[in-house]
C-alpha cells in the first residue's frame, strides 16, 4: 500500500465513523423530539382541558412510530445497502420502550390514580388495554437484553427472542384499532406501513427486490465488458 | 420512576391523590369567580336538586361567571367555562377535542329556526327568538361522555316538555326524532363521508317529557357558543353525551324508533337508549369509571349518571338496550 492510498483509506474510515456518529445523534434527537415537545407543552400549561388524555396520546403514538422505525431499518439496509443504519435498530427500539413505559405509567398513575381496583377493571374489562399491556410485557425482555453482553451471552437465542418484536408490533396496531372511535385513518396508515415492512422481510418478496436491484448493475457491466 | 428522572413531566403527588385538596382549590376558584357577581352569593352553597337550582341566569357578559351554585347537587365542583368551551366532541367540525372551538368560531347561528312537526296537533316552525321566550332556567348537570370522561356544566335552557306541550303530540306519537343542521359549507366535518350526516338522535316521548330533559341555549349564564351546540341543543343528563344532539333544526314526533347517527354507523356499539350504566360496558371499553375533566385519577360512574331517582322508573325492563352486553355476560 502506498502512503497515499493509506491516507485515503484512513479518511474513508473516519468518514464512516463520522457518519455513524451523525446518524446516532440524529436518531437520539428524533426519538426525543416528541417527549421534548410534550414537556414543553406541559411546562407552558398547553395540554388542553384533559392533559391526561393528551399525555396518553403523545406517549402512545411516538412509541408506535419508533417501533415502526426500528422495524424499518432492516428493509432499508436491504433496499439501499445502508449498512450504517444498523445500530439505529437498538436506539429506536429502546426509545419505543421508554415511550411505552411512560404511556403505561400515565395510564396507571395519572389516569387511574394508582387505584388497583380501577386499574384491574381498566386492564381486564378493556381488550384494547389488555393487548397494549401484553405488548409492554413482551417488550420488557427485549429492552433488558438490548446490550452487547446479553447478545453474546444468549448467542443464537438472542435473535429468536428478538423476533418477539413482530408480535409486539401487531399487538400495538390492534391496540390502536380497538381504541379509536370509528375514525380509522391513522390505524390504517400505520398498518399499511407495517404491512410493507413485513412483506419486505418475506423471502419471495425479498428475493424479487434483490434481483431487481442487481439487474441494472449487471446490465451496465455487460455493456462495459462485451 | 422513569418519569421523575426525566424532569418536568412529574405532577406533584399532592395534585394526584387527595381529592379534598383538589376540590377545595376548585371551590376556591369558583368562589372567587362568584364573588365578582355580587348578589348571587346568597344562592351559593352545597346546591340542591336541579329543580331547586332554577335561579334564572343573568347574562353578566363577563366570561361566564353567572351561576347560582359552585357545585352540582352531589357537591362536585362545576367545570370551568374554559374547559367546557374548549373540550368538545363535535364531529361536524372535526374529531379532535380542541378543534371544534377553533373551527366553529364563525359558525352562523342567526337567523335560526327549528321545525317542530310530525305527529303533533299544532306543527310550528319556531324562530330562535320564539324559543328564547320560554322561561330560561339554570340546570347544573353532569355530562358523561361514552368515552368515559365527564364534566359538570351549568346549562341554561328550558324543559323540552314545555315545547312539546305547545305542539301537542298525538296519541300515536311514540318517539321524538331530532336532527342537526346540515351545513357542510360551515361544518368541515360534514364534508367527509365517514358518517351519514346530518346527525340524528331520538328519545321516547316519555324520556322527552321528563323534567330533566332540556333544550339548552346557554351555559354559565352566557349564550351558547357554537362548539357547545349553539344556538340550541338537547341535554339529557342520564344518557351518554352523544344523545344530547347539537345545533337542532328539526324536531319530529314519530311512531317508530329513530335510528341515530351512531346506531347507523356502529350498530354493534351504540344503542338507542344509551343510558349511563357502569354495569354495561361499551363493547370495547369499560364504563365502570370515568375521568372528570380537571381531575387526576378516576371516579366510579353512577347508574343513570346519578339521576336514577328521577328516571329509573322509565326503564322497567333491564334488557331495553338489547345490543349492549352487561358485564360478565
Amino acid at each position: 500500500m502506498t502512503p497515499i492510498t493509506q491516507k485515503l483509506s484512513s479518511i474513508r474510515k473516519l468518514d464512516r465513523k463520522t457518519t455513524a456518529q451523525i446518524l446516532r445523534v440524529s436518531a437520539h434527537m428524533l426519538s426525543l423530539y416528541a417527549l421534548a415537545l410534550l414537556l414543553l407543552d406541559y411546562s407552558r400549561n398547553n395540554l388542553g382541558a384533559d392533559p391526561v388524555r393528551e399525555i396518553l396520546l403523545r406517549t402512545g403514538e411516538p412509541a408506535l412510530v419508533l417501533l415502526i422505525l426500528s422495524l424499518a431499518v432492516t428493509p432499508l439496509t436491504l433496499l439501499f445497502g445502508w449498512k450504517q443504519l444498523h445500530p439505529l435498530r437498538r436506539i429506536f427500539g429502546l426509545y419505543a420502550f421508554l415511550y411505552v413505559a411512560l404511556h403505561l405509567l400515565t395510564f396507571i398513575w395519572l389516569d387511574y390514580g394508582l387505584n388497583l381496583a380501577y386499574i384491574l377493571d381498566g386492564i381486564l374489562e378493556q381488550n384494547f388495554v389488555l393487548v397494549g399491556f401484553a405488548a409492554f410485557v413482551l417488550l420488557l425482555p427485549l429492552a433488558i437484553t438490548s446490550n452487547k453482553w446479553s447478545q453474546r451471552k444468549l448467542g443464537k437465542k438472542w435473535k429468536t427472542l428478538h423476533k418477539l418484536v413482530y408480535i409486539i408490533i401487531l399487538l400495538a396496531l390492534i391496540h390502536f384499532w380497538w381504541l379509536v372511535k370509528n375514525v380509522y385513518y391513522m390505524p390504517f396508515l400505520y398498518s399499511a406501513i407495517v404491512t410493507v415492512l413485513l412483506l419486505l422481510r418475506w423471502q419471495p418478496v425479498k428475493q424479487k427486490v434483490l434481483r431487481f436491484q442487481h439487474r441494472p448493475r449487471n446490465r451496465q457491466s455487460a455493456i462495459r465488458n462485451p | 420512576m422513569l418519569i421523575k428522572k426525566r424532569t418536568g413531566i412529574e405532577i406533584p403527588s399532592s395534585e394526584i391523590t387527595p381529592q379534598h385538596l383538589y376540590l377545595s382549590r376548585r371551590q376556591f376558584m369558583a368562589g372567587a369567580a362568584l364573588a365578582t357577581t355580587a348578589g348571587l352569593l346568597a344562592a351559593c352553597g352545597a346546591g340542591g336538586a336541579p329543580e331547586e337550582a332554577n335561579t334564572a341566569a343573568v347574562n353578566s357578559g363577563n366570561g361566564g361567571t353567572a351561576v347560582s351554585a359552585t357545585t352540582d347537587e352531589l357537591g362536585d365542583p362545576l367545570n370551568t367555562y374554559d374547559e367546557i368551551t374548549n373540550y368538545n366532541n363535535y364531529y361536524e367540525f372535526n374529531t379532535t377535542k380542541d378543534g371544534p372551538a377553533r373551527l366553529a368560531k364563525d359558525f352562523p347561528t342567526t337567523p335560526w329556526q327549528v321545525e317542530v312537526g310530525g305527529m303533533v296537533k299544532n306543527p310550528k316552525t319556531y324562530a330562535m327568538e320564539d324559543l328564547l321566550k320560554f322561561d330560561q332556567e339554570e340546570r347544573i348537570y353532569r355530562l358523561r361522555c361514552v368515552e368515559a370522561w365527564s364534566m359538570v356544566i351549568p346549562w341554561v335552557g328550558f324543559p323540552l316538555a314545555k315545547l312539546l306541550n305547545e305542539v301537542e303530540p298525538t296519541a300515536d306519537a311514540k318517539y321524538v326524532r331530532f336532527e342537526t343542521v346540515y351545513d357542510p359549507d360551515n361544518m368541515p366535518g360534514q364534508r367527509g363521508r365517514m358518517f351519514p350526516w346530518p346527525y340524528v338522535e331520538g328519545l321516547t316521548v316519555e324520556e322527552a317529557m321528563q323534567d330533566l330533559t332540556i333544550l339548552s341555549t346557554g351555559l354559565y349564564g352566557e349564550t351558547l357558543l357554537p362548539q357547545n351546540g349553539a344556538p340550541i341543543r338537547l341535554v339529557v343528563p342520564w344518557k351518554y353525551g352523544f344523545k344530547s344532539i347539537k345545533a337542532i333544526v328539526k324536531i319530529e314526533l314519530v311512531d317508530y324508533m329513530p335510528t341515530s347517527l351512531w346506531m347507523e354507523s356502529a350498530p354493534t356499539e351504540y344503542g338507542f337508549y344509551a343510558n349511563v350504566n357502569p354495569e354495561v360496558n361499551h363493547p370495547r371499553w369499560s364504563q365502570a369509571t370515568e375521568r372528570r375533566i380537571g381531575e387526576l385519577g378516576r371516579r366510579p360512574t353512577l347508574l343513570f349518571n346519578g339521576y336514577a331517582e328521577q328516571v329509573a322508573h322509565l326503564y322497567p325492563d333491564p334488557k331495553y338496550d338489547t345490543n349492549l352486553k352487561p358485564r360478565g355476560s
